[in-house]
């Protein structure tokens, strides 16, 4: 799929760029302050982890326009040095950055949708979607 | 008090009924609509919400800069509600793993139950309370048809579920033994070497065997690193040390034991326990074994089981009731 955006994630500064642009995403397609604020949040977590963990990578925006539903999806991949244990990762308390309810499982409960691939050594992909609550 | 509902009309009557009154009640109120949310698993960014829309439909001309700030407020708490559910996560697992080991538990208490026998002329008491839900000591009575009486009491260094595993294994390994083999040397010897084979060389287990014949009134006994027990001379009205030299099970697979005996007449007593008795620990430092030994005097005029009950009873008040090892105590009198 060809995203319609997408923000490089090189300095910690690129991590508010990248939120900007989700959130004017996330206005448009017509989501509520409360899912605005936690789709910004998501897009942090994601973005920190390119900046700690990979050096570089982006963050994708796509609007996902339905006969029934309207979404935004996201797409976080990088070139880092990937994920060996996924589980562990997706585990609550298990935070390498050490914050409280943090990290991917973080992401996991902002969001609708999650999944997740890593190859160690060649980089980890992450597509996570949220729906407008009707 | 009416039932609190859950949803922004209501919310918004009890903010409008404060904003008017600064009344005590709807404070009240607000602390149930709180709880029942939190019951609900409601967001703190969610209330912040539903406190943004209830401010606007009160005060329709609110100015921009205090809407503005209560967004901010709104983005501040999402990593609280975030945090908050992993809490919420965690503590149900927490639960599930909690329940998880009391199955674990009572399978423990099956795996390694043992019969207090009756042996004419003996008087035997025993009890063993774990620290946590499992525990790391054993004891086992054995009797055989010539009326014999084999005790073991062992601990596994270290507590909880890792030592409660070993402890199986030493109760089966003894099964396993054939009756005949009955000299506490031996048998010290061979659990030593299923130990030895079996158990990481990070975990030591101690343990007294004894063997009791009433017919000649002889106790025989080897230790694998055991705390020593008590021998009491009713003639001589003293208690001694049993001492009995041994290493640890599972060192080094050769070990040998040396076998004890001692003649046990009317009035004697025997009293083997583990160090969760002896290392009970008062608030600063722990007890000195002359005064666990006081303690268990205290009692000895008892009958058996009550006294190792009291014994128990006494150490666990002495802790402020939150015992730091596997208490194990036997005790054993003659009668006649």
């Amino acid at each position: 799929m060809d995203f319609q955006s997408c923000v490089k994630i090189n300095r910690e500064w690129d991590i508010v760029g990248a939120r900007q642009i989700g959130r004017e995403h996330a206005k448009k397609i017509g989501f509520g302050t409360v899912d605005q604020a936690r789709i910004a949040t998501a897009i942090s977590e994601l973005a920190r982890n390119i900046y700690l963990y990979a050096d570089t990578g982006k963050i994708c925006f796509e609007i996902i326009n339905e006969i029934d539903r309207k979404g935004l999806w996201i797409l976080a991949v990088d070139n880092g040095p990937g994920i060996a244990d996924i589980s562990q990762v997706m585990e609550d308390g298990f935070s390498t950055s050490g914050g409280l309810g943090a990290g991917l499982p973080g992401v996991k409960r902002l969001m609708d949708q999650f999944d997740i691939i890593s190859e160690t050594g060649k980089g980890t992909e992450i597509r996570t979607v949220k729906w407008v609550r009707k | 008090m009416n039932k609190v509902n859950l949803d922004l009309e209501n919310y918004r009557k009890l903010l409008k009924q404060y904003m008017i009154t600064q009344d005590e009640k709807a404070l009240y109120q607000a602390e149930q609509f709180t709880k029942l949310s939190m019951q609900h698993n409601i967001s703190p960014e969610e209330i912040v919400n539903v406190h943004i829309q209830a401010l606007k439909e009160i005060y329709p001309d609110l100015p921009k800069e205090i809407d503005d700030s209560m967004s901010f407020l709104l983005e501040a708490m999402i990593s609280y509600g975030l945090a908050y559910q992993e809490f919420q996560s965690l503590r149900e697992k927490q639960l599930e793993l909690k329940s998880e080991i009391s199955v674990a538990a009572n399978m423990q208490q099956t795996l390694l139950s043992t019969v207090k026998p009756s042996i004419r002329g003996l008087d035997i008491g025993a009890t063993s309370i774990p620290a946590n839900q499992m525990s790391g000591d054993y004891y086992h009575f054995v009797k055989d048809n010539e009326d014999t009486l084999g005790i073991a009491i062992a601990d596994v260094i270290g507590k909880g579920v890792p030592a409660a595993l070993s402890m199986s294994m030493i109760k089966y390994s003894m099964d396993s033994f054939p009756l005949s083999q009955r000299n506490p040397s031996a048998i010290l010897e061979n659990l030593n070497r299923v130990v030895e084979r079996n158990v990481d060389p990070s975990m030591f287990i101690t343990m007294f065997y004894g063997l009791y014949d009433p017919k000649t009134s002889v106790f025989q006994y080897s230790s694998a690193g055991h705390e020593p027990g008590f021998y009491y001379n009713a003639k001589m009205d003293k208690f001694d040390e049993i001492k009995a030299k041994g290493l640890v099970l599972g060192v080094s697979n050769d070990t040998v034991y040396q076998q004890y005996e001692l003649e046990i007449n009317k009035g004697d007593m025997i009293i083997l326990l583990t160090d969760g008795v002896t290392e009970c620990r008062l608030a600063d430092r722990f007890i000195e074994r002359d005064e666990v030994l006081d303690v268990i005097k205290k009692f000895t005029h008892l009958p058996a089981q009550e006294a190792v009950e009291q014994v128990y009873k006494y150490f666990e008040r002495l802790q402020d009731f939150q015992l730091r090892d596997d208490f194990t105590l036997i005790i054993i009198k003659k009668d006649v």
